[in-house]
């Protein structure tokens, strides 16, 4: 959902650091490591390693923030920093790396082809398993706490590329243009890994609710 | 792509959620959308599925770890400096 996160004086705040003015980095820390750690979480093994992640991209940041030429945005740069952090930790292990995989993303349907009437049938492609409506209390039904875990579940099975973007889009509420940046897609290719994913999480939660 | 099928809507609900449908599918889309019950809920879901994405969102930084950093930021400052 873009325009979800404050704008940020970026020009204003690079300076800050540039100048050694600790609360411009204080200000930083606070703004990104929440998500740093999420966002590695996400990819990564186990919590403690997206701490240790985390803190690692800050020590990186602030032996190299000089060097920070503001071609890129601040942030895809800290981000970026923070995928390599993750990359060359060995927590990396159970997925390797927040690398997109375009290939085939358009390939997976985003619903199960045994729910759609099969071709040469009347109504052919139409649904014969209709999602059913998640009714009730719908707020309390989709943000209790269950329901973020089934969430959650989904996000972590999903391939790294799918993974990343709804991590860094739906989640963290990116740009799609800060996205493509830092993972090095194209918007084509960044549209087709959110499909897939966000299909994907929208299928989980079907299956959490009951909805069928 | 005049008539289209459920199954092919599904294909179309994220270009629709971003903004990045051509307009004549659009037009197909939200038609379809209209009439169809049953996509008309895939699409609602969807954006609860987004809603619930959303919320995972959790901005809480412990102050020890931001002081230290910070400590860190200054000592760093120190050492280019002199």
């Amino acid at each position: 959902m873009d325009g979800a996160e404050p704008a940020v004086d970026e020009a204003a705040l690079v300076a800050g650091l540039h100048a050694g003015e600790e609360s411009s980095f204080r200000d930083l820390v606070l703004r990104y490591h929440a998500a740093i750690v999420r966002l590695v979480r996400l990819g990564v093994a186990s919590p403690a390693a997206a701490e240790e992640v985390a803190t690692n991209t800050w020590r990186q940041v602030i032996r190299d923030i000089g060097d920070f030429d503001g071609r890129s945005s601040l942030k895809v740069w800290i981000f970026g920093i923070a995928l390599n952090q993750a990359r060359g930790c060995g927590a990396g292990q159970r997925r390797t790396a927040l690398s997109p995989d375009p290939d085939g993303a358009r390939a997976t349907p985003a619903v199960d082809p045994d729910r759609f009437t099969p071709e040469g049938q009347r109504w052919a492609g139409h649904w014969c398993a209709p999602p059913v409506p998640w009714t009730g209390s719908p707020a309390q039904r989709l943000i209790g706490e269950a329901a973020v875990a089934a969430v959650v579940n989904a996000i972590e099975e999903l391939p790294p590329g799918p993974r990343a973007v709804v991590a860094l889009r739906d989640v963290e509420g990116w740009k799609t243009a800060e996205v493509c940046a830092l993972l090095g897609i194209s918007e084509p290719e960044q549209g087709a890994l959110l499909h897939r994913g966000r299909s994907r999480v929208r299928a989980r939660l079907e299956d959490h609710l009951g909805g069928r | 792509m005049e008539n289209v099928s459920c199954r092919e809507v599904v294909e179309l609900v994220t270009d629709f959620l971003e903004g990045t449908l051509a307009i004549d599918r659009r037009d197909v889309f939200e038609r379809h959308i209209a009439m169809c019950t049953w996509c008309e809920t895939y699409l609602y879901q969807m954006r609860h599925t987004l809603i619930v994405l959303g919320g995972l969102r959790e901005d809480d930084v412990p102050a020890p770890l931001v002081d230290s950093l910070a400590l860190a930021f200054r000592a760093e400052r120190e050492r280019v400096t002199g």
